[in-house]
C-alpha cells in the first residue's frame, strides 16, 4: 500500500508541476508571501474555531456536570451553532468606553493579550519526522513558548490599568501577582522533560518519544509522572482558569479586569484565554504525552512512515496532526471539568500552593529525574523497558541541531533509497521542499542542505 | 482564455524580479523603526503607564531584530528578562499611579538639560565604540555562505561548561582564555541573586509585622 500511495503522489506531483503557469522561481517574493499567509491563516483559523468549539463545550460540560442539558437549540442536534450565534451577538453590541478610561490602552488592551497567545503556535510542532508540520522550528522553541505565554499578562494588567474602575484594577492585580508567581514552577516543570530529551527543540523532544505509550515521558519515570501533574496545576493557573480564576472572580470584582468591556473587544480576550488553554495543553501533550505518536503508533504500524517515502510520510504526519490535537482537546476538557468541580481559591492559597507546594515538589522531581537519567540512562516506561532503536538513533544526534542534521543528512539517504520519490529536477525541489516544510522561510532549509 | 489569464498574470509575476527583495533589510526595517519609533514615544510620554507600555514594545521589536539575526536564544532571552522584566515596571507604574489615575509627570527644564547631557554622552559614546569596530566598516557585505550550519545555543551551553569551540582554532595564545568555562562564575552570579532575593522577602516580611503588631496589642 504504502509504495502505491508513493506512486500515486509522485504521479499527482509531477502532474502539477507540468502546468507551466503554477511555476514560480526559488526565491519569487509571491511564494514567499503565500505560504507565509497560509501558514499565519492556518494558526489564526485554530485558536479562532478553537475557540467556538472551547466555548461551546465549556457549555455543554457545565451543564452536564450541573445535571442540565446546556445548549441544545440552535444549529440543530446538539446546540453547536450556539457560539456563533453569540459571537454574532456581540458583534452587534455597542461598544462601551468608561469616561475616565485611558482610551488608548483601552483599546489595546485585547489585542495585546490576543497576540501574545497567538504567537506561543507559530513554534508549536504539529507533527514531527523529517518535515515537521510546524510554523517556525525553532531550536529553543520551549524557552520561547514559556516567554511568549508570559507576554499574555501585559494585555490584562493593561486593561485593568486603563479602564478606570477599581473592579478591573483589583482582577489586574491579582493576576499579575498569580502569573509571575506560577512561572517559576511551570519553568522548573518544563525543564524536566527538556533534561531527559536533551534538547529545547520540541519536534525533537515529541519525536524521542516515539513509538508505544510506553516511551512517553508522563511513563519515563515516577519523577517524571508527578511534574506532569504539577505542571498541568500550574498551566491552569497560568492561563487564569478556575480553581484560580481570581482575576475574574465574579463574587467579589464583578468580572475582574474586563468588566468594563463589551462586544467585540471582550471577545478577544476570551479568545485570548481559550487560545492559552490550547497552547498549554499541547506543550503539556508534547513534552509528556508523546505529541503526535498515539498511544498504539497505528500509523506507523500500517507503514505510513517516512521511511516509505514522502507520501506515506505526509499522512502519516496528517494522522498525528489529529492524535496531538485529540490529546489537547482532551486536556483542555480535564481543565473544564476541574473548573466546573472545584471552588475558587482564595488569593493567599493560590500563592500558597505555588510557592510551598508546586515550587518545592517541582524542584525535587527535577533533581529526581536527573539522577534516574543517570542511573538508568536509556530506559523508558520507569526504567523497565530499554528505548528503541529509533529512540536510541535519535538520541545520538546532536540534541540541539537535530531538526537539521536530520534533514541535511537523511533527505538524500530517503531519496536514494525510495526509487524516485522526488523526480523533480533540482530547480524545483529547493521550492517544493520548503513548501513542503511547513517553514515560512523555505530558504533556510534549502541553505540547510 | 481563462489559461491565457493564468499565463499573463504569473509572467507578470515572474517579470518582477523577486530575488531584489531582501527580506532580510524588508524586516530589518520594519523592527527596526519600531524599536526606534517606540523608544522616541517612551521619552516623548508623560504618562508613567503608557512609557512602561511603549518601552515593553520596542524590546520586544528589538527581540524581533535578533530572531532575524538567527538568534533565537538571544531573541527569546531578551523576551524573557527584559519586555518579561518591564512588566514590573508596569505593575509600580500602575500602583503608583493607582491612587490618582493617570498622574502625568512634568519635566523641569533643568532636569531636560541633565538628561539631555546624559543622554547624548552616552549616545556618543555607543556611536564612538560601533564606529570602531572593523568588521562593521566594510564597504560590502558578503553574502553568507550557502552551507552556513544554522545559528543553535549549543555553543552558549558548551561555552558555559566549558568547550569553547569557537576558540579552538585561535592563533593568540592569550585570546584562548576562558576554556575553563563560566559555569562557577554563572554559579555565583545566581546565588548572589538567590540571597538578594531572600533578603528582599525577609525585609518585606518584617516591615509588615512592625505595622501590625501595635494595632493588635
Amino acid at each position: 500500500m504504502a509504495s502505491l500511495l508513493n506512486q500515486l503522489w509522485n504521479g499527482l506531483f509531477v502532474w502539477l508541476l507540468g502546468f507551466e503557469s503554477l511555476k514560480l522561481a526559488d526565491d519569487h517574493a509571491f511564494g514567499f508571501v503565500v505560504a507565509a499567509l497560509i501558514q499565519v491563516g492556518l494558526l489564526i483559523n485554530l485558536v479562532a474555531v478553537g475557540a467556538l468549539v472551547f466555548i461551546w463545550m465549556e457549555r455543554k460540560i457545565a451543564g452536564r456536570i450541573q445535571d442540565r442539558l446546556g445548549p441544545t437549540r440552535v444549529g440543530g442536534k446538539f446546540g453547536w451553532l450556539q457560539t456563533l450565534a453569540d459571537g454574532v451577538k456581540l458583534l452587534g453590541k455597542e461598544d462601551l468606553m468608561p469616561a475616565g478610561a485611558d482610551k488608548f490602552l483601552f483599546r489595546i488592551a485585547p489585542y495585546v493579550s490576543f497576540c501574545a497567545s497567538l504567537t506561543a503556535f507559530f513554534v508549536i510542532p504539529f507533527a514531527g519526522g523529517l518535515v515537521p508540520f510546524v510554523g517556525q522550528q525553532m531550536n529553543v522553541a520551549v524557552f520561547f513558548v514559556l516567554a511568549i505565554m508570559g507576554l499574555e499578562v501585559f494585555g490584562v494588567i493593561l486593561a485593568g490599568y486603563a479602564s478606570a474602575s477599581k473592579w478591573s484594577l483589583f482582577g489586574a492585580m491579582r493576576e499579575a501577582a498569580q502569573v509571575v508567581s506560577y512561572e517559576v514552577p511551570m519553568g522548573l516543570c518544563v525543564v524536566v522533560p527538556v533534561m531527559v530529551a536533551g534538547s529545547m527543540d520540541m519536534v525533537h523532544i515529541a519525536d524521542r518519544q516515539q513509538g508505544w505509550f510506553t516511551s512517553w515521558y508522563l511513563l519515563h519515570d515516577p519523577f517524571t509522572f508527578i511534574t506532569f501533574w504539577v505542571y498541568f496545576t500550574c498551566a491552569i493557573a497560568s492561563v487564569n482558569r478556575a480553581p484560580f480564576d481570581l482575576a475574574e472572580a465574579e463574587s467579589e470584582l464583578v468580572a475582574g479586569f474586563h468588566t468594563e468591556y463589551s462586544g467585540l473587544r471582550w471577545s478577544f480576550f476570551f479568545m485570548a484565554e481559550y487560545g492559552s488553554m490550547l497552547a498549554v495543553s499541547l506543550l503539556a501533550a508534547i513534552l509528556f504525552l508523546g505529541g503526535w505518536h498515539g498511544p498504539i503508533p497505528v500509523a506507523s504500524l500500517i507503514g505510513l512512515s517516512w521511511e516509505n517515502g514522502v507520501a506515506t510520510g505526509l499522512i502519516g504526519n496528517a494522522i498525528g496532526t489529529v492524535v496531538l490535537l485529540v490529546k489537547a482537546f482532551l486536556l483542555v476538557t480535564v481543565m473544564m471539568w476541574v473548573r466546573w468541580t472545584l471552588p475558587r481559591l482564595r488569593i493567599d492559597q493560590v500563592m500558597t500552593t505555588c510557592l510551598k507546594y508546586c515550587v518545592p515538589i517541582a524542584a525535587t522531581m527535577f533533581l529526581g529525574a536527573a539522577l534516574f537519567q543517570l542511573w538508568l540512562p536509556g530506559r523508558v516506561f520507569f526504567g523497565l523497558l530499554p528505548a528503541s532503536e529509533a529512540i536510541r538513533t535519535l538520541a545520538e544526534t546532536q540534541p540541539s541541531d537535530s531538526s537539521f542534521s536530520q534533514s541535511t543528512q537523511s533527505f538524500p539517504r530517503s531519496r536514494e533509497s525510495s526509487d524516485g520519490v522526488f523526480p523533480l529536477d533540482s530547480r524545483l525541489r529547493g521550492n517544493d521542499e520548503g513548501l513542503l516544510c511547513g517553514n515560512d522561510d523555505g530558504s533556510q532549509l534549502v541553505e540547510a542542505r | 482564455m481563462t489559461k491565457d489569464y493564468c499565463a499573463g498574470m504569473t509572467m507578470g509575476l515572474n517579470s518582477w524580479r523577486p530575488a531584489d527583495v531582501n527580506w532580510g533589510s524588508f524586516f530589518f526595517l520594519i523592527f527596526a523603526s519600531l524599536a526606534g519609533g517606540f523608544a522616541v514615544a517612551v521619552v516623548l510620554s508623560s504618562n508613567i503607564v503608557r512609557m512602561a507600555f511603549y518601552l515593553v514594545l520596542s524590546l520586544a521589536a528589538t527581540s524581533g531584530l535578533f530572531f532575524l539575526a538567527g538568534a533565537d536564544f538571544v531573541g527569546a532571552m531578551q523576551l524573557m528578562i527584559y519586555v518579561g522584566g518591564t512588566l514590573v515596571l508596569l505593575i509600580f507604574g500602575v500602583m503608583l499611579t493607582s491612587s490618582s489615575p493617570f498622574v502625568t509627570m512634568r519635566t523641569h527644564s533643568g532636569e531636560l538639560v541633565t538628561a539631555l547631557l546624559l543622554g547624548g554622552t552616552l549616545l556618543a559614546l555607543l556611536c564612538y565604540t560601533a564606529l570602531g569596530v572593523p568588521q562593521w566598516q566594510s564597504p560590502a557585505i558578503a553574502d553568507a555562505p550557502a552551507d552556513l550550519p544554522p545559528v543553535t545555543a549549543t555553543l552558549i551551553g558548551s561555552a558555559l561548561e566549558g568547550y569553547r569551540f569557537d576558540a579552538l582554532d585561535e592563533p593568540n595564545e592569550t585570546l584562548r582564555a576562558g576554556m575553563s568555562g563560566y559555569l562557577f562564575p554563572f554559579l555565583i552570579v545566581s546565588v548572589h541573586l538567590l540571597v538578594v532575593l531572600v533578603g528582599a522577602a525577609y525585609l518585606a516580611r518584617a516591615k509588615r509585622r512592625r505595622d501590625t503588631s501595635p494595632a493588635t496589642s
